[in-house]
């Protein structure tokens, strides 16, 4: 396996930094506002576009956690552990304006299992995209609003991102099986 | 030579006349004429038995042939082909039918249908009670007239002490024994197999072990004040055998029988078969028996019983039963194991353990059962190779190793927890009143000069 | 509903779980709790939490079972696990079909495995069965592909509520390990108090069965006839409740059945009260926080006095609410896990 490393920490402080910032273009009322990461690895993305907001806005944004577990319709299809965590959405999100967060944007399978675990949650009032790596390849009619870098890739490349939080270092990395 | 068979060449053990030598059985108009080194070469008809055992044909004194009345589960015929198949060439079939054989008709009956369409000898044991219900005699006078070898309400015991104690006394008049199956009901109440730790770890009804020694000790005490002969069926706890050691101590007239799988396993085979199971508990039905399988300090005292001559014979209590009777939740699952076709093995595996020699295990299926009963009395010569004794004989291979295949017995009832199991001990050919009644695949009866 | 744990946290304070390596689940079907290791009880008890969450919203509701088909073969009536397993799958999304076996061909004399067969042959994916008889589904299981949940066989096994029992009692006290557990009533014929012994000292709790003699299963001591040779598992039992329950951080009541005392097993339903009820005086011996539970259904001022069945202590409530998290948790990891 070879790893090439697409974003260094500089690079990913930097794409987070300008994606706080347009989230709060696009949602001037920043009361209604709440960000919703997917777990695993969108929650510190998401807690750390909250702190961003935070500090150039001065007020916090609550933030949450998405387990999508439950709404997966690849499940067999994957040779995955069935590990469920509970999803902690600490506000009601009916009227909200939601901003997905998640790492890479792919398929677009997650994000849709995520739509449906949100509107059974609540009916929030726009839902809106956050993804620090889309690399392309959608099964399904999906969208990023925000994007931190857009980084086509072959099918059977792997895309990982690294985080502080969870992996005790920021990067984000191609994994080809070519060496 | 007219109409005679050779069996040649194998170890002759006949345990009950002291005969262990190698050579020829000679069999001359369905008796037993000569034994000894080369007795047979004039035969008619030869069977090969060098490298093998030759014994007297094995005899069964507690089996149930389920004719008439529940044919789905065995038949005369298929009773008494499996009984061959098993080396047996006289099985006593127990009365529990539908009619059950409390009167001079129904043991007609079954020797009548014997002779016609059985392979093998059946000697039939009469009630003790009108219908098996444990309420009145039956007519003993009447049986014992026609042929009965024996009274018993076996599958049940008789409840009422004072039944029994009339039983008992009544008996004395024909000199024929009571074989009692020894269970205080009210003790068992509703169990279905040992209670113990296994009982309890499947969560089921337990038969405690003091059920049938309650019963014994009873039982015993009225043969003692009765001074008849009290036979007891299928013993199967440590207790019960120390009491019919004392008893018989004591110089009270008691005989004993055990069946081979309560000396060759224990109450863990309901627990585990030999195969998988989902959840690791087989909760196997075929190993449903009453009385039940019991922990191995109990088949060690049985072992050791049969060794010192407190138990006198093995037995089988053959009780085939149809599949829908097993396939169905534990607790509904009739009792019962399909045993003629492994019980020789079974009890070889104990020769082959060390824990008793081939002679004594010979002699309790063969002399020890008829003398137990008295048998000599209504066939001469019964369970020997005496001179004139009927040619009832047994070839075996003791080292011959043979997988158990229920769906290939030749009984009705393929009930048996030793399904898929290795055995070791198989039975080459059975002769009875000198004819070939069971031959292994492959083994020839051949002719003679 | 609103998850409360996390209202009015910053978002530091909302960080994901540490990821625990858990074992993929292999498990066909679910007959009892002595062949579980403790990693196994514990990935049931992360996944009820998952679950639990889901009943704390306003829908109730997930599509993940879509699909399948959960068949329920009960032979004994019971409302409350028939229906706890019929919210369960459906709160998944599954498709329930009920057979209450007195109303159904059972009553023409269909046998046990013939019943599920016809189940298996309708489509259903997993059978959900309670049976009086001890070993039923162990005799279904070897003869059907679908999965089998035991939901409570004779005085055998009832798995689930052991699990669900473990789950209830680490939500309150933490690890299991070395916590005593005591158990009261009718040991012998209870499947609830066998299964609880095998999930209880799999997790390192300490068991202790306690009830009058004629109710304990003397087969599990070690002087018993025949026990010679047994490895028998570490609980202990004693006839005395007020010494039993010193110091117990949970008191586990069983039903009393009113038969055991025409059975002629008690003298008195009276004297039963006298030496065994739950009872404020008694609880006073226990730790101050301890646990009372009840797998229910309670014959109130019988084996707890009203005012312990209702009071602070008691978890029975909860109890029957985990329950359905526990089994929607089985549920999913039969159906999802292989």
């Amino acid at each position: 396996m070879a790893e090439h490393v697409i974003l260094s920490p500089e690079d990913i402080r930097r794409s987070l930094s300008r994606i706080a910032h347009e989230i709060v273009e696009n949602n001037p009322t920043l009361n209604d506002l709440v960000l919703v990461g997917m777990r695993t690895r969108g929650v510190p993305l998401a807690t750390r576009l909250a702190q961003r907001i935070a500090e150039f806005e001065g007020r916090g944004v609550p933030v949450g956690a998405l387990d999508i577990g439950l709404y997966r319709d690849d499940i067999s299809y994957l040779d995955l552990k069935p590990e469920l965590k509970p999803t902690e959405i600490p506000t009601d999100i009916a009227g909200k304006r939601v901003v997905l967060v998640d790492d890479v944007l792919f398929t677009g399978r997650s994000i849709r299992a995520a739509l449906d675990a949100l509107i059974d949650f609540g009916r929030p009032q726009h839902i809106q995209l956050a993804v620090l790596v889309d690399r392309g390849h959608r099964e399904l009619p999906i969208r990023a609003d925000y994007v931190g870098k857009n980084i086509p890739t072959a099918r059977q490349e792997d895309v990982q991102v690294f985080l502080e939080e969870t992996d005790g270092r920021d990067a984000v990395v191609v994994l080809s099986t070519e060496s | 030579m007219n109409d005679s068979l050779g069996i040649r060449g194998g170890r002759i053990l006949d345990p009950g006349c002291g005969v262990d030598l190698v050579g020829d059985v000679l069999i001359r108009e369905g008796r037993v004429a000569a034994i000894g080194p080369d007795v047979a070469t004039e035969a008619e008809h030869i069977v090969d038995a060098s490298g093998l055992i030759v014994c007297p044909g094995l005899v069964d004194i507690h089996c149930h042939l389920r004719e008439p009345g529940f044919e789905h589960k065995e038949t005369m015929e298929t009773g008494t082909r499996a009984a061959a198949r098993g080396g047996f060439t006289t099985v006593c079939s127990m009365a529990n039918t539908e009619p059950a054989i409390d009167s001079r008709a129904g043991v007609e009956y079954i020797l009548r249908t014997a002779a016609a369409q059985g392979a093998v000898r059946v000697l039939p044991i009469g009630c003790i009670s009108r219908g098996r219900q444990g309420k009145e005699l039956a007519e003993m006078g009447d049986l014992a007239g026609a042929g009965a070898v024996g009274f018993s309400d076996d599958g049940s015991p008789v409840a009422d002490a004072a039944l029994m104690r009339h039983a008992l006394e009544y008996s004395t008049a024909f000199g024929l024994p009571v074989i009692e199956h020894c269970e205080d009901l009210s003790v068992s109440h509703e169990g279905v197999m040992h209670e113990g730790w296994v009982s309890n770890r499947l969560g089921l009804r337990g038969i405690p072990a003091a059920a049938e020694e309650a019963a014994i000790a009873r039982n015993i005490g009225l043969a003692e004040l009765t001074g008849a002969h009290l036979h007891v069926a299928h013993v199967s706890t440590r207790e019960s055998v120390e009491l019919i050691r004392r008893a018989k101590a004591r110089g009270v007239q008691v005989t004993a029988e055990v069946a081979p799988h309560h000396l060759a396993l224990t109450d863990e085979a309901v627990m585990l078969a030999a195969t998988e199971s989902p959840g690791g508990l087989a909760y196997d039905t075929n190993a449903k028996v009453n009385p039940p399988l019991r922990p191995r300090p109990d088949v060690d005292a049985c072992i050791e019983g049969l060794a010192d001559g407190t138990i006198d014979a093995i037995a089988t209590d053959h009780a085939p039963h149809a599949i829908e009777d097993k396939l169905c939740e534990f607790d509904f699952a009739a009792f019962g194991i399909s045993g003629f076709e492994t019980a020789l093995a079974l009890c070889l595996s104990l020769v082959h353990e060390g824990k008793l020699d081939l002679s004594t295990v010979i002699y309790k299926l063969t002399a020890g059962p008829v003398r137990a009963l008295g048998l000599e009395r209504f066939v001469p010569g019964l369970g020997s190779l005496a001179e004139g004794a009927p040619g009832d004989v047994l070839v075996f291979d003791p080292e011959a190793e043979w997988v158990v295949e229920p769906e290939r017995f030749v009984s009705k009832g393929k009930n048996t927890p030793l399904a898929g199991r290795t055995l070791k001990g198989r039975v080459v050919a059975t002769v009875c009143g000198g004819r070939a009644v069971f031959m292994e695949e492959g083994v020839a009866v051949s002719h003679g000069r | 509903m609103v998850d409360q744990s996390t209202r009015g946290k910053t978002a530091e304070e909302v960080r994901p779980p540490e990821s625990v390596e858990l074992p993929s689940w292999e498990r066909r079907h679910v007959l009892d709790l002595d062949d579980f290791s403790r990693p196994e009880v514990e990935q049931v008890i992360e996944t009820a939490d998952a679950m639990k969450e889901v009943l704390g919203r306003e829908i109730r509701r997930v599509p993940t079972l879509r699909g399948t088909i959960v068949a329920t073969l009960f032979y004994e009536t019971s409302t409350r696990t028939r229906s706890s397993f019929e919210l369960a799958a459906k709160a998944l999304g599954a498709d329930v079909v009920t057979v209450a076996a007195a109303a159904s061909s059972v009553q023409k004399g269909e046998s046990l495995v013939d019943s599920a067969r016809t189940l298996q042959a309708i489509g259903a994916n997993i059978l959900v069965m309670r049976h009086r008889q001890s070993g039923a589904p162990y005799l279904v299981a070897g003869h059907v592909d679908m999965s089998v949940v035991n939901a409570g066989d004779g005085w055998h096994a009832h798995p689930t509520q052991a699990l669900l029992d473990a789950y209830t009692i680490q939500h309150h006290l933490g690890d299991l390990r070395g916590k005593k557990v005591v158990i009261v009533g009718d040991i012998l014929h209870s499947r609830v108090a066998r299964s609880n012994i095998w999930g209880l000292t799999t997790m390192g709790a300490q068991a202790v069965l306690c009830g009058p003699p004629t109710l304990l299963p003397w087969g599990l001591r070690p002087g018993y006839r025949g026990n010679e040779d047994r490895a028998l598992p570490p609980v202990e039992v004693d006839t005395n409740f007020d010494r039993a329950i010193e110091g117990a951080d949970v008191v586990m009541a069983l039903r009393l059945q009113l038969e055991r005392q025409q059975a002629g097993l008690l003298p008195s339903l009276r004297e039963y009260v006298q030496l065994y009820q739950v009872n404020e005086e008694r609880l006073t011996r226990a730790k101050p926080n301890v646990l009372v539970m009840h797998p229910g259904p309670i014959n109130e001022g019988l084996e707890i006095s009203p005012e312990v069945a209702h009071g602070a202590r008691s978890v029975i409530e909860e109890q029957v609410t985990n329950g359905v998290a526990v089994r929607m948790a089985l549920l999913y990891l039969l159906a999802k896990g292989r």
